[in-house]
């Protein structure tokens, strides 16, 4: 496997993207500290940005890496490599490598800015952390439609729709039920309803470190209450790996049957 | 060399192979003859384990293909569209192949017979329909395995190379090589097959030498003789 993610890491440092991806990092990071002019805005401005913008980018770039690379698949079927080891290699190559463009992309500006000497470095590596995770997990999710889904329009359709739902449309049905069930005790429901989605969990996450999450409102409280825990912590990071460890399952298992 | 018991797979409800029993001798050249979509490439891919079968138990060398993928080392595979990552040099992907294999390979001898060396630089998306076949020869031969599959080796292929390619075909078999070829050119299939395997239907219809298939079908020359399988069977 480590031989297939060599040649996906090679292929893709050759790749217009990568280095697009980087730079527009690397520019949103000192656009925003020079407009902030203060590391702990910036991270909080940074934040909206990433939760809605890394699922976006690991599903497009997931489901356009997979699609492109095709013929690239096709040799390699051919070759004594085992089958798993070919798409799981190329996951991670994508994966790691835009992992690698955000965490250069913004960490280089804001090194640069004083990070080190300043009280934000947790609250700024508590949004790469999730920043990481939300591209291992959209990534995973894009290789599994685009394995699913031979037809590109239809591929790249879905993945879209999939970003679209979970960045968006959870939130609202999330907040319409809220509104509707408002005479019902709802802590619990929330609760669980956030942790079900990566992006809102995150979210969450982020915003407790920032120690912000007066701006939650009564929820808030609530959420402050379990997240705050060591049981809330270690519940979450566990939904965020399982959101990771799920899909790559199914790449696996999907890959294992799929005819080329 | 292949041994291959009940072999079916199904497309959705499109039925290639049914029911498929194959066993290869231990070398010598075959055909795998039949008409469009009679399975020829399914059978292929099937033994490389990129197809997975519904049904069925494929062997090569006594190894189980299910599952399994280090059997492969054993197999060169020429597939029927040369299609290579575009943004790779030829000699990159060459390289590359070989690192994967991880084997002794003679690369620039056959880059030497198929006069690649013009080439080597170029990217593969920029290369031409016979050159890209070339470059695919050079990859599969250059591993000195007892086992070669060919899928339409001479697509693309200009005449000085497809002599090139039939010497080439003939050196590796004095070796006691087992050789399976799928083609469409029948001289060319007459003048190197030792034994032909005929698919209709997703089985095997015929299996046997070219004089047995011109005896069994009372026609004096080759490419007559096919033609009758295919009419009679579509009458």
């Amino acid at each position: 496997m480590l031989k297939i993610l060599k040649y996906s890491f090679y292929d893709l440092s050759r790749s217009l993207w990568s280095y697009v991806y980087f730079f527009f990092y690397l520019l949103l990071g000192v656009v925003l500290l020079f407009l902030n002019n203060d590391l702990s805005n910036a991270v909080i401005t940074l934040m909206n940005v990433i939760i809605i913008l890394v699922p976006l980018i690991g599903t497009i770039f997931g489901v356009m890496y997979f699609y492109n690379s095709r013929e690239f698949t096709e040799l390699l079927l051919a070759q004594p490599v085992r089958r798993s080891s070919i798409f799981l290699g190329q996951y991670l190559g994508v994966a790691i490598s835009l992992s690698a463009s955000l965490i250069l992309g913004l960490g280089l500006p804001f090194i640069i800015y004083g990070l080190f000497q300043s009280g934000a470095i947790w609250d700024f590596a508590s949004l790469l952390i999730s920043g990481v995770f939300l591209t291992f997990i959209f990534t995973a999710i894009a290789f599994n439609i685009a394995l699913s889904y031979e037809n590109k329009i239809k591929g790249f359709g879905l993945a879209i729709l999939v970003w679209l739902f979970l960045a968006v449309v959870y939130d609202g049905l999330f907040l319409l039920s809220l509104v509707y069930f408002q005479d019902y005790p709802l802590d619990k429901f929330s609760l669980v309803a956030s942790m079900l989605n990566p992006i809102d969990l995150s979210r969450i996450l982020i915003l407790l470190k920032l120690d912000i999450s007066a701006l939650l409102g009564y929820t808030g409280a609530v959420f402050k209450q379990f997240f705050g825990t060591g049981l809330g912590a270690f519940t979450s990071i566990a939904v965020l790996i399982l959101w990771v460890i799920i899909p790559v399952w199914r790449i696996k298992y999907i890959s294992a049957k799929k005819d080329f | 060399m292949v041994s291959i018991t009940n072999l079916h797979k199904k497309f959705g409800s499109l039925v290639v192979l049914n029911g498929l029993n194959l066993q290869t001798p231990e070398n010598g050249i075959i055909a795998v003859l039949g008409p469009n979509g009679s399975g020829k490439t399914t059978l292929i891919k099937s033994i490389l384990g990129m197809v997975i079968p519904q049904k069925g138990e494929i062997e090569v060398n006594g190894e189980r293909v299910k599952k399994h993928w280090n059997y492969r080392k054993n197999i060169d595979y020429l597939p029927q569209i040369a299609n290579f990552p575009g943004n790779l040099r030829v000699l990159e992907l060459i390289d590359m192949i070989k690192d994967l294999r991880g084997k002794e390979a003679r690369d620039e001898e056959l880059i030497d017979l198929f006069k690649l060396e013009p080439f080597l630089d170029k990217k593969l998306s920029n290369l031409s329909g016979g050159s890209k076949q070339k470059v695919n020869l050079v990859l599969c031969f250059m591993f000195d395995s007892p086992l070669i599959i060919l899928d339409e080796p001479t697509s693309g292929l200009d005449p000085v190379s497809l002599i090139r390619l039939r010497k080439l075909i003939q050196q590796e078999k004095a070796k006691g090589k087992t050789i399976l070829i799928t083609s469409h050119i029948m001289s060319f299939v007459e003048e190197i097959s030792d034994r032909i395997v005929f698919l209709l239907e997703g089985q095997i219809y015929f299996n046997g030498t070219v004089e047995e298939l011109k005896t069994s079908t009372g026609e004096k020359d080759f490419e007559h003789a096919i033609a009758n399988i295919l009419t009679e069977n579509h009458a």
